[in-house]
């Protein structure tokens, strides 16, 4: 891992800490509540705040995540060079459009 | 100078410490493998709100809601794991770091039970 990776790494893992903090309260009230699809989407539809809180943590998530396989890839897998390159930004890739596309889902 | 046995080179295993990082590690992967089935599932709103619920009707099987402690054990356990690196690499060196790595599992085991009893 380069000094440039390592940085993204440590950023997106300060960046998410609060964010998980603030989703593990969000699953702990929907689940309490028991909520169903109804009420959640009423309450996360058209939120712009929603949507920008869920998007920063898809996108910070999928850049967090793509880093760390490599690092596991290039520790328990013999790939190295180009190869970890293109596992970390097809896993990326894969993470930032599924998540983004959840979230266009859920608040949209 | 001589290369060290196998016995010395493991030997750091039954450290603390050095299952503080497995755990980190493993619970990052399993999140990683996880995810894209979590977005998937809420992707689902997109065809409408009968099938986000049909599927949050499933969820609320029993067995689902033990895998989902595990989740939030996994996202707990690697959140506290991950700012105990981010102090140690940032801030001034502290003493007692296996205690803060036993409590980093303990808080996470515990927020995944509280989740359990409220969820099930």
């Amino acid at each position: 891992m380069n000094v440039r990776l390592y940085i993204l790494q440590r950023a997106t893992a300060a960046v998410m800490a609060p964010l998980v903090l603030a989703h593990l309260v969000v699953i702990f009230y929907a689940t309490s509540r028991g909520l169903s699809a109804v009420e959640i989407l009423g309450r996360t539809r058209g939120s712009v705040g929603w949507a920008l809180f869920y998007g920063l943590f898809v996108l910070a998530a999928a850049t967090h995540g793509a880093i760390g396989v490599r690092v596991v890839a290039s520790e328990w897998t013999g790939l190295r060079g180009r190869q970890l390159d293109a596992l970390m930004l097809g896993a990326g890739a894969i993470l930032a459009a599924l998540g983004l596309r959840a979230v266009v889902a859920v608040t949209l | 100078m001589g290369h060290p046995t196998r016995q010395s080179s493991t030997a750091h295993r039954g450290s603390i410490l050095w299952i503080a990082f497995l755990v980190h590690r493993l619970s990052g992967v399993a999140l990683a493998v996880f995810l894209p089935l979590h977005f998937l599932a809420l992707g689902l709103a997109i065809d409408g709100e009968a099938r986000l619920d049909g599927f949050l009707r499933w969820i609320a099987n029993p067995l689902v809601k033990l895998a989902e402690m595990v989740l939030v054990f996994l996202l707990a356990v690697h959140m506290l794991g991950g700012m105990r690196v981010l102090v140690i690499e940032n801030l001034p060196w502290r003493d007692g770091q296996k205690r803060i790595a036993t409590a980093a599992l303990a808080v996470a085991a515990l927020a995944a039970v509280v989740f359990f009893a409220r969820a099930a």
